[in-house]
């Protein structure tokens, strides 16, 4: 039997004494690409900062390859993070550094390579998402849409087993959108890494995902789990049916606009 | 009626002072866990002491230092003139001219140097370490450094604390000679003092120890606003009044615990050193 990359185990999670997320459970194979969507504030930035272990959960646990990330602490925690690669919403580059620095700073700290084979590390990275010869750039100097790229390529710096990617899509044209789906099956071509993305970019999701997890605001678990297009036609919750069809339910157009999660 | 709207007000005011309350103890806690992590942070990089970012400290030494010493400097020759007017009148009338080198240069060298040095520092870059974090905290970048593995506290606390502790100390060595000048100027043009006078008088009264003080009093201080300024920034919550709110704390608790220092330091070396 292989090992699953992540394995959620029946999470409870929120803020204060706020419950966002309660009782999830729900595993990720090695080298298949996951969308995390749903609504607004049904907690799916929440789910991604504890996988990536930046919260605590209330209860629970998170296994990224058999080790979890919950009860880790110090420099084994930090071991475990560094097998994993996240490419946040803004980019996250540290604007102090060129876009060069900026994917060459994890080999830096982590690993004995010298400069000049980080130097070719950061270009075949650079490469990997089509800005090589912006090494000098600073991150102010670019686009949306580049610095999102940036972002995949310091992600990818320590050639990471898993990617976690937050809402890539967000606030790009459709054209950068369609080609950083692209980029990201091209990723997981060349890296076999498994890759979780949170969006509700539904282009996206249809494009990319072997399978989406929809979390729900009032249950505050999941509404469904399956391939898209599967659940885009024939998931049993009208919810889901009508978030994936964009508001269009085409099984029953009694409901449109007015359904809840609950409603099935 | 109104005895309900006393207990009303009573509670409000008990249910406001354990709010006060319940805020100090947690950012007290926040503080001391900060310091811990800073401690460790230090600990590595003495450790390993190639991990630690040069190139960010010299950065910041030119941030804190040459870019700060302009002001500093005129700072500090501004505040030698008034206390040398303010003795001049005082200590003319009692026919005590020639004390003034003395009383200038000991209160510049041993308090008002170091601490003035460590209010605009705290102006300067105090404020600006306290937006600088928080704004990192804001953009995300503090939770990319913790999931590359990285302690954002090594990363962004060690350089700004060993650039501070090496450009305040030379702040204020140049600030102390510059209130010295500037209370000579104001004993020579409102007294009549002789330069040459002035200058043997002041080495007369200024003893060499003083000036260790004075360089021991601005390393603590850098030490506090460093770490004040970072502290602030990494509880800045995660929008841009955060970070106002943030910078503004992290002046007004520094300029708060570099006059708690101090006076508690001006207590150890009189007491101690000079007593």
């Amino acid at each position: 039997m292989t090992q699953n990359a992540i394995s959620v185990k029946n999470l409870t999670a929120g803020y204060g004494r706020r419950i966002v997320l309660e009782n999830i459970s729900f595993d990720v194979p090695q080298g298949q690409i996951l969308t995390i969507l749903g609504g607004s504030g049904c907690g799916k930035s929440t789910l991604l900062k504890h996988m990536i272990g930046l919260r605590t959960p209330f209860a629970g646990d998170i296994l990224l390859h058999g080790k979890s990330i919950v009860s880790s602490t110090g420099n084994r925690k930090r071991a475990i993070m560094r097998r994993f690669g996240v490419a946040y919403q803004g980019g996250a580059l540290f604007r102090s550094l060129s876009l060069a620095e900026n994917i060459a700073l994890p080999m830096e700290e982590h690993t004995k390579m010298s400069r000049e084979e980080i130097r070719e590390k950061v270009r075949e990275k650079l490469r990997l998402v089509n800005l090589d010869g912006y090494q000098d750039y600073m991150p102010s100097d670019l686009s949306g849409g580049m610095v999102k790229r940036a972002a995949f390529a310091r992600s990818l710096a320590l050639d990471p087993d898993i990617l976690f990617f937050d809402e890539p899509s967000a606030g790009l044209d459709p054209l950068s959108s369609a080609s950083l789906d692209r980029l990201i099956l091209d990723i997981r071509e060349k890296t076999a890494a498994t890759i979780v993305v949170v969006t509700h970019e539904l282009e996206s999701i249809f494009t990319i995902a072997d399978r989406a997890v929809m979390l729900d605001a009032n249950t505050k678990s999941i509404i469904a789990d399956g391939p898209p297009l599967e659940l885009k036609k024939h998931s049993a919750n009208s919810f889901v049916r009508l978030f994936l069809n964009a508001g269009h339910d085409p099984a029953d157009h009694s409901h449109e606009g007015g359904i809840h999660a609950g409603d099935k | 009626m109104r005895r309900r709207d006393d207990m009303t007000s009573r509670n409000s005011i008990l249910l406001q002072i354990g709010d006060v309350s319940c805020v100090i103890w947690q950012e007290t806690l926040s503080l001391i866990s900060f310091i811990g992590e800073a401690v460790s942070a230090c600990a590595d990089a003495v450790r390993r002491p190639r991990k630690i970012r040069w190139r960010e400290t010299l950065f910041y030494m030119n941030m804190c230092g040459s870019d700060g010493l302009p002001i500093t400097a005129l700072i500090c020759f501004l505040t030698g003139i008034i206390l040398g007017y303010q003795c001049a009148v005082q200590m003319h009338k009692y026919g005590a001219d020639a004390f003034l080198p003395g009383l200038v240069g000991c209160s510049v060298v041993r308090e008002l140097g170091p601490m003035m040095v460590a209010i605009v520092a705290t102006g300067r870059a105090g404020s600006a370490f306290a937006a600088e974090i928080g704004t990192m905290k804001v953009s995300e970048e503090i939770d990319a450094m913790r999931t590359m593995g990285f302690l954002p506290e090594r990363f962004l606390v060690i350089p700004k604390l060993i650039a501070m502790a090496l450009t305040i100390p030379m702040l204020t060595t140049i600030g102390d000679v510059m209130g010295i000048l500037g209370g000579m100027i104001v004993g020579h043009a409102s007294l009549g003092m002789p330069v040459q006078t002035y200058y043997q008088q002041t080495i007369e009264w200024v003893a060499p120890e003083y000036f260790f003080e004075s360089i021991f009093k601005s390393v603590v201080f850098a030490v506090v606003i460093t770490l004040t300024g970072c502290w602030r920034g990494f509880r800045a919550g995660n929008d841009a009044i955060a970070v106002g709110k943030a910078t503004t704390s992290a002046v007004v608790i520094s300029i708060l615990f570099i006059i708690l220092c101090d006076t508690f330091l001006a207590h150890v070396f009189n007491t101690i050193f000079f007593g």
